[in-house]
Parts: C-alpha cells; structure tokens; sequence
C-alpha cells in the first residue's frame, strides 16, 4: 500500500488543500472519439497552471473517450486528473470495479456524479442505469477506501486511497434545501466540492452563508466553479438553455457594451473580478474554472488571478 | 392503472398482411379507462381495419370482442374456446402487455398481435392527462418520500434529493410538462411537517425485488396450495 502519511489520497491535490493554499482545477474534456494528440495538445496547454485538472465523464451524455482513459493519459503527461465519474452508466459493479482501474492507473481524485440524463446527448435512445445517485455513489467509494469494503461488504484487496469530490449546484432549486444537499454530499464522502459555475453572486453568497452556519466550510474543501463567457451569445444561450444557470442581465450587458472581437476579454475579466471577491469569501478554498473548450485561456486567467506558479507541496 | 397508447394504425395494419380471420379483442379494465384498449377502440380499430381490407381488394373477416380482464384464466378462456370454434387465424388484443403474454401463453398456433404500447403505471391527473406514479419496484419507500414516488417520478431515480437540472419547479429533462419531484417531495414533507428527514441519506436500494432480480411471480399460500391439492 502506498504511504500516505496520514492524507485520504496523498493526491497532489489533497496536499495543496492541506497546506492552506487555494487549489485550481480546470476541465480537460476528452475528445470524441481516441485523438490522442487532441488531449495531449490539452494537457500542455494547462499543465503547470492547475493543481489537478477534471476528466469529464461523457459530459452532457454525449460519446467521447472514457474518463479512466483519458485520465491515465493525464497522468503519463505529467498533469493530475480528478476523474469524473457518473452513475448514468455504470451500476454499482462497473463503479466499483472502474475505481480499482481507475487506482491501478495512477488516478488519486475522484469526482463523484450522478451525470446528466442521455436526453441531451448525442444518444437520448439509449437506456440508463441510475442505479445510484451520487450521494450513494459517494458513500460507497468513501467504504471502500476507509473500511476497505465493497457495497457487498466483502473485502478490497489492497488499499484503494483516493480523494473523492462532489458537485454543488447552489442555483438550482429549492434553493433552501442546495446547501443541505452539499452537506448529505460531505457527509457521504465529499472531501471536496466544485459547485457549478457562479453568475449570481449575491445567491451563492447566501449560500455560501447557509453553507457555513452548518459548519461544511470545515468538513470538506469548497471550490468556486467559474465559467467565463466566451461572447454575449454564450452568455445568452446558457442562460436560456442550462438548467439551474441564471446570468444577472447587468452582466450580459457589460459583455454585449463592447466589441465582439472584445468580448471573450471581458468575459474573462469579469472572471477575474469573480475570483478576487471570491477569495475573501470565507470557506472558499479554491477555484474549478470551466473553460469549455477554451482551455488555452486557462494559463491567463491562473496569472492574472494571482495564482501562479502553483504550489509545490511534498 | 396499467396505462396504454394505441399503436399507430398502420402499424397494426401491417401486421394482419396474411390473415383471414381476424379477432379484435379489448379489455374491460385499465386499457378502457384510459382511452386505449376498451371496447369503443376496439370497435374502432375493427371498422378501421374492415375498410382498409376492402379498400385493397382483400377478403378478411374482421370480429370484434372485449372480455372484463385478459390477465385471468376465466375471463380468458372463453375467448380461447371460441378462437377455435370460429376458425380465427390471428388475434389483435388492445389489453396492456399482460394480455398479450396472457393469451400467446394459452391459445396455441393463432398469432397474439399488440395493438397497444403499454407505457406505465400512472394516474388520470385531469380529464384526458395520465401521469406515471409507480414503477412497480417492488419494495415501496414512498413512507420516506411524502408518499411520493422519486423512482417513478425523477427521471434520474434520485433518491436523495434534487439534482442541479430543479428549475423553478420543472424537470430539465422535460421543464414544460414534467414536476421535479423532488421539489414536490420537499414541499410536501414541509407540509407535514418532516422536513428534517430530507437530511437523512437514504442507503443504494436493493433492486432485486425489481425486474432486476429476474422474472417476478407472487404467490398467496393458502389459495395456491388448495388450488394444488385440488388438482393432485
């Protein structure tokens, strides 16, 4: 078994957490199909510039290279992946058995998700498997690791040490009851969260409040999830289209107020306005920054966040 | 209710392509309830089928009949009996799945055609509006859920609660039609007061009294037995 000296996972990036300092992630999505060159191109851009970098899991229900694969490439390539994982496909033995290759493979996070229904993706024909949530999902990777258990209580041979996470949606509904579901998600197993991308700051303020009067800025290491918005046409879609996203109209008109060729500038200077006032919300210990598609912004936006170079924690 | 839509009538045409005697049988209960498979549809899709027949220049007798269930032998048998009587060569049964099975279990040589799609397990929520409430999952939770179903009624089977897709009360899998029932679920454990219990994690169920633990039969002891004993 691998020494962990007394971390969850020894991941690099449970040690950036532990050592107090705000950890980046960002997505590196897998292409759709086995362009390996695609990724590795992926991987470059990023590398240096984030602590750990998320794996999606056929995000969107949409075919593309399996999240294990795609993570073991960022793991030769010298860039630490959370692996995303979603219960849509897999039931409890595909879960189970994934996160033993997944282990075996050098992976040491693990994001735990529940994944979007296959109506949006390329395949809404297909069935599904459901045949846990997340929060399940979580309860039983967190078992395996710590009790050394499978779901059926039988032994792991060989410790399987990974550091698991969660998602949070602190602007889907009933918005009471969001930071109450983050906790059941802490108290499951999260040892981090990435909540979705924050537009409405005065709600995940409150919820971040909500968050802290149950005391989860203490139990598990929350991440702000940022989206900057590439032009005002994305802006539009995604508040029209994605459920759970609102974007306050102040700001669609400040990206709509200047040039087109200028937009996706001042899509990521409001990011970075989002993160300085982000970084004095308390419990805040990091940044998720989805830059879909649009990875080759990420090494700007960590430098100009004041977050570069990232720590080295041994 | 076990609820049904019709299947298209051109589908149900092209089935029939080589009969002469055709046998249209409706069903008494669910399937007459909701619209779909009752005597009316079944008259329906008999004169539809008589005019189609002759429009294209084919002789096929086409009869009509609807017992009270086709899920019971002694509603069953009678059908059986004339089946063979009258020399009919294939029958169409607007009855839900469980008819279909029901009758091609029993009736021997004579193809069982569907008429219907047997969609879900659901209640008549306004004239004209059914809706799935159950999925015959075989160990009821809904005394932890408000007596609301998530397994029936999220379209991710969640059962800890909503997932990011919880708009304004809406599903995002179909946010004009579809409630996110965990949103109902909330609401109606605040309503009784419970909604404390919305923080307990609810354990990975066990799906083997659901379809997934293989083909489901029930039995009741002490009719079963006698029936057995007064066979042997």
């Amino acid at each position: 078994m691998t020494s962990t000296n007394g971390l969850k996972s020894g991941s690099n990036l449970e040690k950036v957490f532990r050592a107090g300092h705000l950890a980046v992630t960002c997505e590196c999505g897998p292409p759709k199909g086995a362009d390996v060159e695609h990724l590795k191109k992926k991987i470059q851009m990023i590398k240096g510039y984030v602590d750990a970098a998320n794996v999606t899991d056929n995000q969107t229900a949409v075919v593309r290279m399996s999240s294990i694969g795609a993570s073991a490439i960022l793991v030769q390539n010298g860039v630490e992946p959370v692996m995303q994982m979603v219960t849509r496909d897999r039931n409890r033995i595909a879960a189970q058995s994934d996160l033993f290759g997944a282990y075996a493979l050098g992976i040491r996070n693990m994001l735990c998700l529940t994944g979007d229904h296959q109506k949006f993706g390329n395949h809404p024909f297909a069935r599904n498997v459901f045949d846990m949530d997340s929060i399940q999902l979580l309860s039983m990777v967190r078992t395996i690791r710590d009790e050394g258990k499978v779901n059926s209580g039988e032994p792991v041979e060989g410790g399987v040490k990974m550091f698991f996470g969660a998602a949070a949606n602190p602007f889907a509904d009933p918005f009471e009851f969001r930071a109450i579901r983050m906790g059941k998600k802490i108290y499951a197993g999260a040892d981090f969260i990435q909540t979705q991308c924050i537009y409405d700051m005065p709600r995940f303020k409150e919820f971040m409040k909500m968050a802290r009067d149950m005391g989860l800025h203490e139990k598990a290491f929350i991440m702000a999830g940022l989206t900057p918005l590439k032009s005002v046409g994305m802006a539009r879609y995604m508040n029209r289209n994605v459920s759970g996203i609102t974007i306050p109209e102040e700001m669609i008109k400040r990206v709509a107020g200047v040039p087109k060729d200028k937009q996706a500038d001042e899509g990521i200077k409001i990011c970075l306005e989002q993160m300085a006032e982000l970084k004095e919300e308390e419990g805040i210990r990091g940044f998720h920054i989805m830059a879909i598609e649009w990875e080759e912004r990420i090494p700007e936006i960590v430098e100009r966040a004041g977050l570069y170079p990232r720590p080295r924690v041994d | 209710m076990i609820v049904a839509d019709p299947k298209p009538f051109q589908e149900v045409r092209g089935f029939l392509e080589n009969y002469r005697k055709i046998l249209i049988l409706g069903c008494g209960t669910c399937v007459t309830v909701c619209l779909s498979g009752g005597e009316a549809q079944a008259e329906l899709l008999a004169s539809g089928l008589r005019i189609a027949f002759k429009k294209d220049g084919k002789e096929v007798t086409v009869l009509e009949d609807t017992v009270q269930r086709q899920c019971e032998q002694e509603f069953v048998t009678p059908v059986l009996e004339r089946v063979k009587k009258e020399g009919i060569d294939a029958v169409v049964t607007l009855a839900c799945g469980v008819g279909v099975n029901f009758l091609s279990d029993r009736i021997g040589a004579v193809p069982v055609f569907p008429g219907v799609n047997t969609t879900f397990y659901g209640g008549n929520v306004e004239a004209g509006l059914w809706s799935e409430m159950c999925a015959g999952c075989g160990e009821c939770i809904t005394y932890l859920t408000g007596g609301i179903c998530p397994i029936a009624r999220c379209s991710k089977h969640l059962l800890n609660g909503p997932c990011g897709g919880s708009e304004k009360g809406m599903c995002e899998v179909d946010p004009k039609n579809t409630e996110c029932v965990w949103q109902l679920i909330y609401d109606r454990m605040k309503l009784l007061g419970r909604l404390d219990e919305m923080r307990n994690l609810l354990p990975m169920k066990d799906w083997r009294p659901a379809m997934d633990g293989g083909v489901r039969r029930t039995v009741r002891e002490h009719i079963y037995r006698l029936s057995y004993k007064s066979q042997t």
